[in-house]
């Protein structure tokens, strides 16, 4: 059924770092690799190599531009892929019961041997993190790797997220977020972790943090004085050198204030 | 939203197809025999062509069978099973009309409020929907009703209530455009909390996460067909109440019923591929559109 769990267990998820993604990408692949060889229906391409190219992608990494007002712009990488909401909308519209959200995890998956291609869980998401898969008619989301996860076959290292495993800028966390002792639980609290469009009332579990803020023109620069001169009179053996050369005819790079 | 030629035609001709059985079923001196058969047969042609239709656009038509379990939660399953109840109860009024020349007046009226549910539920799966503000208002289901109950007065031929009917959809229809036009700023969502960083300062896109149009700006940006919507508009408020009034008042006769009746379905048709056209999806903010 689709009715939505009351409460899950676990509420498995991800923080993002908007601070830390440099806008590589390398989630973006490392997501399209593991979720076409593993789990469901490969996520196809359409036209790869022609004109307009399309493909299914359940993650993607936009580029926004913020400007404060009377500071300077300030470039935001911003990975987008299913926050596995608690109110999941994607849920309750789907007329077959493939779409569920898991009592135990919280996880948001697609059951594709159900899903008849209707679209609507796709309308229902405001956050553009479902894609109808053009060649196998089903829809395609983000699954947290729960064929990772809970993976005995892998390595320990490598049972969470591909996105998370493969982030070399370290922007990417995964963890339990009903547990407030957890890493991302920590992270949430300590960088005031966001959600995305909080007035349609989703409630995502993935949490995003805010950029720090950035140091402006007009504020006491932290490192200036140490660049100040140590010594403003010359002294000593080199102080005896310096005075000899300066009587010497020829100096173009005079010091200011010296005459 | 893409204005998916299958689904324009399933939500304007079931819609028109069960408010025509509606009128039919609550007829308390129907017609029975072969007259009887070329009514009912308009009717279901219209609701089971645009049932059909809507199957069209799904990627697995063959399981469409499951789409019947979910009636707890979702609309769309909802949808199907009204409609399937309503075509049977109404399927089951009509054969004693035709076949036996038997008026089960019960049948009929639970047979029209089936049919009308129907329509309900079409309207919901559209209202429902957060992400699609000028969609997502009690209004919709007002907008889809009236247009429903005012097709089948006019293809069933009741002249008066119909003129009434042509009127009132009409003004239905300005309302709720007018309503629409504000509901995506009314409802607040932008760029800034879309990404969380609006109380830094004003967030633009710089870059999309591809070079060309994804299924998600496929399905959900569709900023070209607005641009003659103010036209349409007219255009559609005139073939669908303003052509059939006039035709309607002259003195009757068959082409003019016809042509009325063409004449709406086309005004109708064009409502709706506005409906989906100008329907803007918080989507499109990410990708810093509308
Ligand atoms: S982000 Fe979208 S797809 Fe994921 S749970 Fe929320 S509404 Fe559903
Ligand atoms: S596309 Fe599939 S998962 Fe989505 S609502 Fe339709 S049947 Fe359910
Ligand atoms: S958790 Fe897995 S499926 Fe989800 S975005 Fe990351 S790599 Fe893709």
């Amino acid at each position: 059924m689709t009715d939505l769990p009351t409460s899950t267990d676990k509420k498995l998820g991800l923080v993002i770092d908007l601070d830390t993604c440099v806008g590589c990408h390398a989630c973006v692949i490392s997501c399209k690799g593991w979720n076409t060889e593993n789990y469901g229906a490969p996520l196809s391409d359409q036209r790869p190599y022609g004109e307009e190219p399309m493909g299914t992608f359940l993650n993607r990494v936009h580029s926004y531009e913020v400007t404060p007002k009377g500071q300077a712009a300030q470039t935001v990488h911003f990975p987008k892929s299913c926050l596995h909401c608690e109110n999941a909308p994607c849920v309750t519209v789907c007329p077959t019961g493939a779409s569920y959200k898991r009592k135990e995890d919280g996880i948001v998956l697609v059951n594709e041997s159900s899903c008849i291609g209707c679209g609507l869980c796709a309308w229902a998401c405001p956050y553009g993190a479902r894609e109808l898969d053009q060649a196998e008619g089903v829809m395609k989301k983000c699954t947290l790797c729960v064929d990772r996860i809970y993976n005995e076959n892998l390595p320990e290292e490598d049972r969470e997220p591909a996105c998370v495993r493969t982030c070399p800028a370290g922007a990417r966390h995964f963890g339990d977020f009903a547990d407030p002792e957890s890493n991302v639980s920590k992270l949430t609290a300590e960088r005031g972790g966001m959600d995305l469009m909080p007035e349609l009332g989703t409630a995502p579990v993935n949490k995003y943090l805010p950029p720090r803020p950035k140091d402006t023109w007009d504020d006491e620069s932290i490192l200036a004085p140490f660049l100040e001169p140590v010594a403003e009179e010359t002294a000593g053996f080199l102080g005896w050198i310096d005075k000899q050369l300066s009587r010497l005819p020829g100096d173009t790079n005079k010091m200011e204030g010296a005459e | 939203m893409h204005p998916a030629p299958s689904v324009i035609v399933f939500s304007v001709l079931s819609g028109i197809g069960f408010g025509m059985l509606a009128w039919l079923g609550i007829e308390s001196t129907p017609a029975t025999g072969m007259t009887a058969f070329w009514w009912y047969l308009v009717a279901f042609g219209l609701a089971v062509v645009g049932l059909v239709s809507s199957t069209f656009h799904l990627g697995h038509p063959e399981r469409a069978l499951k789409a019947f379990t979910q009636w707890r939660t979702s609309w769309l399953s909802r949808e199907g099973v009204c409609a399937v109840l309503a075509l049977c109860v109404m399927g089951l009024y009509a054969a004693a009309l035709i076949f036996m020349g038997t008026h089960i007046a019960i049948l009929g009226w639970i047979g029209a409020a089936l049919s009308l549910i129907t329509v309900y539920t079409t309207s919901m799966i559209y209202g429902q929907l957060a992400t699609i503000p000028r969609w997502n208002t009690p209004l919709t289901t007002v907008l889809f009703l009236t247009f429903s109950i005012t097709g089948g007065a006019l293809i069933s031929g009741r002249i008066s209530t119909a003129l009434v009917l042509l009127v009132a959809s009409a003004f239905v229809q300005v309302i709720w455009w007018k309503k629409g036009d504000t509901a995506f700023a009314d409802r607040g969502s932008d760029l800034g909390t879309a990404t969380g960083l609006g109380k830094r300062g004003t967030v633009r896109s710089m870059a999309h996460p591809h070079t060309s149009p994804n299924y998600l700006m496929r399905e959900f940006i569709h900023v070209i067909g607005r641009k003659h919507a103010q036209k349409l508009r007219v255009i559609s408020l005139v073939l669908m109440a303003g052509v059939p009034v006039v035709l309607l008042v002259l003195p009757f006769n068959h082409i003019f019923g016809l042509l009325a009746v063409l004449s709406h379905l086309a005004g109708v048709a064009t409502s709706r591929w506005l409906f989906f056209a100008e329907a803007e999806h918080t989507v499109g903010i990410y990708y810093g559109a509308r």
